[in-house]
């Protein structure tokens, strides 16, 4: 580990890592699953490591998440 | 590999409600429009607002581009209404289009407040900063800068490194690269995944950082 654990973490990329096409794809049924059961994401391993990583799609996942939340 | 959702359609009686007068004709289907079109408006100005902190829109434009987004996102709605398949509530899938649009428009919105010469200025005294270094240990990072740098001269495409200078040291949001660029948010995902892959692994190569057993890469 360097004395700069933020530019490791930033440098560093998972395999599992789906991408924003397909993560975006599928995020509509990610939320509602991770909105009735946060432990659900880990289902989907791909989905997960993306919104790790990408913060525009984590962006649209909190806002996706929130509205759904509020809705309910 | 696509990842698929490995449940079984998930339809609900709200969600058979919504489709039933989307798809329907006359009045009952006006109504399901004019509904939908008021929770989009509705959905929307709030991710602006959530979002407002990060890109100074507030009032009245707010409001405007709001209007835009469920607009939009209307459209994409109805136009696609035959590829739901009942795997996630029809509100939620209605309300992804909402945060597609808003971060389009958001992304769009970017230049009338930012230079386009954002795009290209280098100073790389910045890193440290952008990338989370503990204020007071730029002497400490001093080198590593310097070897990102060389990693960048030495191992990325001109492509590549106009875009690791842009979304890295200039911090232009992706969506903001996607509408100057004309391409997509994953094309510039991978682009900026390939070269932190690359300089990782010019950094380990030079001894800089250390070379991972497990996990991500």
């Amino acid at each position: 580990m360097s004395s700069w654990p933020a530019l490791e973490r930033f440098l560093g990329t998972d395999p599992a890592d789906v991408g924003c096409e397909q993560a975006m794809a599928i995020l509509h049924v990610y939320v509602d699953l991770v909105a009735a059961d946060p432990d659900a994401a880990g289902r989907y391993r791909g989905v997960a490591a993306h919104l790790a990583a990408c913060g525009p799609c984590c962006e649209d996942f909190r806002g996706l998440l929130a509205a759904v939340t509020e809705d309910r | 590999m696509m990842e698929m959702p490995g449940d079984p359609a998930t339809s609900d009686d709200a969600s058979d409600e919504w489709l039933s007068a989307l798809t329907g004709t006359g009045t009952a289907r006006e109504a399901g429009l004019a509904r939908l079109h008021g929770l989009l408006i509705r959905v929307a100005a709030r991710e602006l607002r959530r979002r407002e902190a990060g890109t100074w829109i507030s009032g009245r434009e707010l409001d405007d581009l709001a209007h835009q987004a469920a607009d939009d996102a209307m459209l994409a709605i109805v136009g696609k209404l035959g590829s739901f398949r009942g795997e996630s509530r029809f509100t939620t899938w209605a309300y992804r289009f909402v945060m597609l649009e808003v971060s389009s428009k958001l992304g769009r919105h970017y230049w009338r407040q930012h230079p386009a010469e954002h795009l290209e200025a280098e100073d790389w005294d910045r890193l440290p900063d952008r990338l989370g270094a503990d204020p007071g240990a730029d002497a400490e990072h001093a080198e590593l800068v310097k070897a990102v740098r060389q990693a960048v001269d030495v191992t990325l495409t001109e492509h590549q490194r106009r875009l690791f200078v842009a979304v890295v040291l200039n911090e232009v949001p992706l969506d903001a690269l996607v509408a100057r660029l004309g391409t997509n948010r994953n094309a510039i995902y991978k682009v900026i995944f390939d070269a932190r892959r690359k300089i990782r692994a010019f950094l380990v190569a030079n001894g800089y950082l250390e070379e991972r057993r497990r996990g991500p890469s």
